[in-house]
């Protein structure tokens, strides 16, 4: 299962439409068994995430907030998208290779970061 | 005096969400209009960063609170949230600095106040006009105009009845917003677009695992409204088992969500509108008697496009300088006047707008003909009196089609040809793709 996930820095961010960073990773068998892909935008763009999605093949995009236009067309584009987690993407990456991680999951790991995206 | 004040009660006061940040920055404290936005309990969210919790524009919301944690001075910014039903609405974020008796920075304050009520009500100026007085001449739409100061001077439920398109939400948005509530939530419930056990959740709120697929706590429509005016749009097609639930908030002003127990209480001013005889569904069985009387303190009816006749010169006016946006504006040749005048309506201003919107896009720039009008308006059935719905093309069988239905099939169509693909069926309508995506939202495709 190929998965993208809008970061920043550390973290998932609160809003997939205000990201520049994202990673791309496989999950097989309950383990991420190769380091993510890190991709980076010159400037943030929702609609620049989910053609990538798309070019990628990636079944889950993974994110914080995600607005109504987004979600809508990723999932007319047939990916699923499992968003409002807060937490670090590590961990949500791993919960979600063992087919634990829900919408709106509030991860032990939730950091306070000082800077947000 | 004030010492021994329950701090949540003076935050659940304020009709805005509040959030209060230690300086880590990290959420402390949030009122109830602020679990409404994030869609979290205070309980979930106590001790997480509040760039994560509220989601704003403003980037990096923590260079902000920096400014206020150093500088004690309050700061206030435009901008947007994304809420809990992934909306981005526009907000003012107005953030102080809080500080103990002994002059110690405890944290800051900060209050995010939804401005998409004050936008749709500009944008709902611009666009609809469907009840605009200032865009009437005629005595009953005047008589209406007077009469609102007392409609909003009032807590009393107000039933408005009227065509499809005649402007019912318009007219109670208007009521909320000149009201005393008006800082408070205006939430519309459309109760012909919910499924029975779906409006019922949405209504009230139900409590996690209340229902298969009910994960989390869902605050509901009622509760989201407190303080404020929640707007029941189409009240004749609200299931009978909703009706005797609505009945017992209106008496009692409280309620149970789905899978709780626990009585809420709420203060809200309900305004409902119907396209249908709610007499003759009473009579019929279909609505019960004491909810009827119970909405019936104030009633109003708004007129009929073509009861406003005299009113169609000033709102074609009015909408195609609007849809020009700024560029020259096409003038409507005396044929193409006369042939709209001489339609029904039955979608009434609503059906106007979105028939000047298309013939615009048709037209070019260029001067109005009747040619760049729908074919159907030149059907000698659709100058016959209104009977129910109007005259369309294609309607051999007799079924007639409004101009929305055509609009939709015409969007079908495109979609069909364009096998599917969003973008070339945009360009086959000659649309751009925003205007596409707004217009199958608006049609349900």
């Amino acid at each position: 299962m190929k998965v993208l996930i809008a970061i920043t820095r550390d973290e998932i961010a609160p809003r997939f439409d205000l990201a520049v960073e994202a990673i791309i990773a496989e999950v097989t068998d309950g383990s991420v068994p190769d380091e993510p892909r890190h991709l980076l935008l010159s400037e943030p763009s929702g609609d620049e995430f989910c053609t990538l999605a798309v070019r990628e093949s990636v079944d889950v995009v993974l994110c914080g907030g995600i607005d109504e236009m987004h979600y809508d067309y990723l999932s007319w584009k047939k990916i699923s998208v499992v968003d409002g987690v807060i937490g670090p993407y590590a961990e949500a990456l791993e919960l979600l290779a063992n087919a634990k991680l829900k919408p709106d999951a509030i991860l032990p790991g939730a950091a306070n970061e000082e800077d947000g995206s | 005096m004030f010492q021994d004040v329950d701090l949540s009660v003076f935050l659940d006061g304020i009709p805005h969400a509040v959030l209060l940040v230690d300086p880590a920055l990290s959420v402390r404290a949030m009122n109830r209009q602020g679990e409404a936005m994030t869609g979290r309990s205070l309980k979930e969210v106590a001790g997480i960063g509040a760039d994560f919790v509220i989601r704003s524009n403003l980037r990096p919301f923590s260079r902000f609170f920096k400014a206020v944690l150093e500088d004690r001075q309050t700061v206030s910014q435009e901008g947007n949230v994304l809420d809990r039903n992934r909306k981005i609405a526009p907000a003012r974020f107005t953030i102080s600095p809080v500080e103990g008796r002994d002059g110690d920075l405890l944290g800051a304050m900060v209050v995010v106040e939804d401005l998409s009520h004050t936008a749709y009500l500009e944008e709902e100026r611009a666009h609809m006009g469907e009840f605009d007085a200032e865009l009437s001449l005629n005595p009953k739409m005047r008589e209406i105009a007077e009469k609102m100061p007392v409609f909003a001077a009032t807590d009393a439920s107000l039933l408005i009845e009227g065509e499809t398109g005649t402007g019912k939400g318009s007219l109670a948005e208007t009521v909320h917003k000149a009201s005393k509530r008006a800082g408070y939530p205006y939430i519309k419930v459309n109760c012909a677009a919910l499924p029975e056990s779906l409006l019922e959740s949405e209504l009230f709120g139900h409590a996690p695992g209340a229902f298969a697929g009910a994960e989390r706590v869902r605050q509901g429509m009622l509760r989201l409204a407190d303080h404020g005016t929640i707007f029941f749009n189409e009240i004749g097609d609200m299931p009978l088992s909703m009706q005797a639930k609505l009945l017992s908030v209106l008496d009692d002003g409280e309620f149970s969500p789905l899978g709780s127990t626990r009585k809420v209480a709420v203060d809200v001013r309900i305004i409902a509108a119907t396209s249908r005889d709610l007499k003759a569904l009473v009579e019929e069985g279909l609505f019960r008697e004491d909810l009827y009387y119970r909405l019936n303190v104030l009633r109003l009816r708004l007129p009929s496009l073509r009861e406003r006749q005299e009113d169609i010169p000033l709102l074609i006016d009015h909408f195609i300088r609007h849809f020009s946006k700024g560029a020259a504006t096409p003038q409507l040749d005396s044929e193409a006047l006369g042939e709209l005048k001489a339609y029904s309506f039955p979608g009434n201003v609503r059906e106007l707008r979105n028939m000047l919107e298309h013939t615009l896009i048709l037209s070019q720039g260029e001067s109005i003909t009747k040619e760049h009008l729908p074919e159907y308006l030149r059907s000698p059935e659709s100058l016959r009196p209104h009977a129910g719905v109007a005259p369309g093309p294609g309607n051999a069988g007799g079924k007639a089609l409004r101009w929305d239905d055509v609009e939709k099939e015409m969007i079908i169509d495109a979609l069909r040809e364009a096998r599917g693909k969003k973008n070339e069926a945009a360009k086959k309508l000659g649309w751009a793709r925003s205007t596409l995506y707004r217009k199958l939202r608006q049609h349900g495709i």
